[in-house]
């Protein structure tokens, strides 16, 4: 999975868990939660469902990881890499 | 034949099909945990359920849902709670509230879900104090999560407002919806009822109670979650310190990796093992108890004279909210009037209903023999409806007492037998667990005696626990 691929499955999970943000303009470099309104409950979601759709594990001391989607590009190409192995 | 471990073992048991136990599971479903609700009960609801008789339909509870705040606002517990479950908002139906009113000896303070008619009213007949209200309501909305933990909400009042009146008169909605313990309230949790009410606001179901518990079933069915009714649990299994299973009021055991219980902290502890007078278990029952009359009246209230959709009334310049000394307190209740919603147009309730609150003695209510009960109920049932119309000026007792077709009541004692809440307190234990933690591993406490009640705070606590202690957690 490219880093582009892995924005867009970032991107797809938070239209699920959140279907009333709109995402037709988020700056990659910014973080998420500047951009939109998203909680700590919602960050879980995003962890919860990368779990659930990939089996990818994202452990809580790493949840800061996922604040941009240029971020979580970075930190999670390499665990889809992994699953996908 | 030895069953199958797999029908008996699941990732979590959760004690409670109400408010907090349905959100819990649905969360639990959601990502795939195996996860069973038990519900003593033949209907889901707990302390907000519903029953008919002699075919009207009735809610227990159901005043006002609170937290209600405008389709796509952000950033608050109910969208947050709905986004969390993946509700959409229509499915609860949530129509504002028109307008309600604290009602005391000469001021009255009327407000709505947009806080400017509250600062007005303040202004208005609270000459001076206006100041000293903006910077109140500021330092609410500024506090820090938590912010306020054992600290007395009386004593910042006391700091904060000069006025005493002004004082009493906010702390009467607070209180009466979401205070466990008497005369005052820790400051923390003062600070979330006051958004829920004042900021946030009031909201209904044309329905009632039964769109929101069929939203949650509906969503819970959908993930996959099950469920047993007329299912009591008689014990949890603890074994070593830690929570390992639950043994059903049939014997039948179940095992699970956790346990959550929604049935209270007094509660789950005897549930634990513990007697009903051991001292533990005694000093944290809830010691407020309430009770409520429902009239069915054969006109739309508006016509009787009845504007409002919820008073919050006290007789005298100070509130009163304590344990009650006699069979009811009459000094001070809430009225509710849930016709008095904002519904679509064309749409109304087909009867007019009229409900009052009070505070009531579990004790008395227990004591009474069950003809001795049916007369107490004939007698306090007048009683507090007169005492509430005091504060509804302009309507006319006669013609509400000619226009009630139907009247039904319930007492702490209809409280304890429905929801096995000790001391029939709706609003629970006097010492909350805001962690959840019980001080037994693997068995975590959601709902009222987590701290957050009413109905978005039970559901609100049901997420935040399952969030917190089982997803968080990882699988065992
Ligand atoms: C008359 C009344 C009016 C109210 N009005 C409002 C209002 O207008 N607005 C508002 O927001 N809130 C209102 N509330 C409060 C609100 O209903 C509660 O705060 C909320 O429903 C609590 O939910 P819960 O899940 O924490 O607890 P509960 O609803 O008590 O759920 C616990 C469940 O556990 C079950 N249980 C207990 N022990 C066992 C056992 N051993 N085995 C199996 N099951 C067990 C019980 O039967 C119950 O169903 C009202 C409550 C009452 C009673």
């Amino acid at each position: 999975m490219t880093k582009e691929e892995c924005k867009q499955v970032v991107l797809d999970i938070i239209a699920e868990i959140a279907p009333d943000e709109d995402l037709s303009n988020i700056s990659p470099d910014v973080r998420l939660r500047d951009q939109l309104d998203l909680d700590s409950m919602d960050f879980l979601d995003i962890v919860m469902e990368l779990r659930k759709q990939y089996g990818i594990e994202v452990p809580e001391e790493d949840y800061p990881q996922l604040a941009s989607l240029d971020s979580c590009a970075e930190y999670l190409t390499p665990k889809f890499k992994e699953v996908s192995a | 034949m030895e069953t199958d471990r797999g029908d008996r073992h699941f990732d979590t048991i959760i004690i409670g099909c109400g408010m907090a136990g349905l959100a819990a599971g649905i969360r639990l479903a959601m990502y795939d945990r195996k996860v069973l609700i038990l519900e003593k009960h033949s209907i889901p609801g707990g302390l907000n359920s519903f029953y008919s008789i002699a075919g009207r339909k009735f809610d227990v509870g159901l005043h006002a849902v609170t937290n209600v705040v405008p389709p796509g606002h952000k950033g608050t517990p109910l969208p947050s709670l709905l986004r969390q479950l993946r509700i959409p908002r229509d499915a609860f139906d949530l129509n504002p509230q028109r307008s309600s009113r604290i009602a005391f000896p000469g001021a009255d303070l009327r407000f709505t879900n947009s806080f400017g008619l509250l600062e007005e009213e303040v202004d208005r007949q609270f000459p001076g104090q206006i100041e000293a209200f903006r910077r109140f309501r500021k330092r609410i909305l500024e506090a820090s999560p938590g912010e306020g933990t054992g600290v007395s909400s009386r004593g910042i009042l006391a700091e904060s407002l000069p006025d005493p009146l002004l004082r009493e008169m906010l702390l009467c909605p607070i209180m009466y919806y979401g205070a466990s313990t008497a005369h005052d309230i820790d400051f923390s949790l003062f600070v979330t009822l006051w958004k829920s009410v004042f900021e946030e606001g009031f909201g209904r179901p044309l329905a009632g109670i039964r769109t929101i518990i069929r939203a949650l079933l509906d969503r819970y069915r959908e993930v996959g979650g099950t469920r047993r009714m007329k299912c009591g649990v008689r014990r949890i299994l603890v074994d070593e310190g830690i929570a390992c299973g639950v043994e059903l009021e049939d014997g039948e055991e179940l095992t699970a990796d956790r346990i959550i219980s929604t049935a209270g902290e007094p509660e789950t502890r005897i549930l634990c093992g513990a007697g009903e007078e051991d001292p533990a278990v005694q000093e944290n029952i809830g010691r407020l108890a309430f009770a409520e009359t429902i009239s069915i009246l054969s006109r739309q209230p508006e016509e009787l004279g009845i504007k409002d959709t919820i008073v919050f009334f006290n007789d005298s310049p100070l509130f009163h909210y304590e344990q009650a000394a006699s069979d009811i307190d009459l000094r001070s209740g809430v009225i509710c009037c849930p016709n008095n919603y904002a519904y679509p147009e064309g749409t109304s309730l087909d009867e007019g209903i009229l409900r009052v609150t009070t505070i009531a003695s579990y004790e008395n209510w227990t004591a009474y023999s069950q003809p001795d009960y049916e007369e107490a109920k004939e007698r306090w049932f007048s009683r507090m409806v007169e005492s509430a119309l005091n504060f509804l000026p302009g309507v006319d007792p006669e013609l509400i007492r000619s226009s009630t077709v139907f009247r039904d009541m319930f007492t702490p004692r209809t409280v304890r037998k429905y929801t096995g809440r000790l001391g029939g307190a709706i609003y629970g234990a006097g010492r909350k667990s805001p962690d959840g933690t019980t001080g037994v591993e693997n068995l975590f406490l959601a709902g009222t005696d987590q701290g957050l009640l009413g109905i978005v705070g039970a559901m609100f606590s049901g997420v935040t626990i399952a969030n917190r202690h089982v997803l968080m957690a990882g699988r065992k």
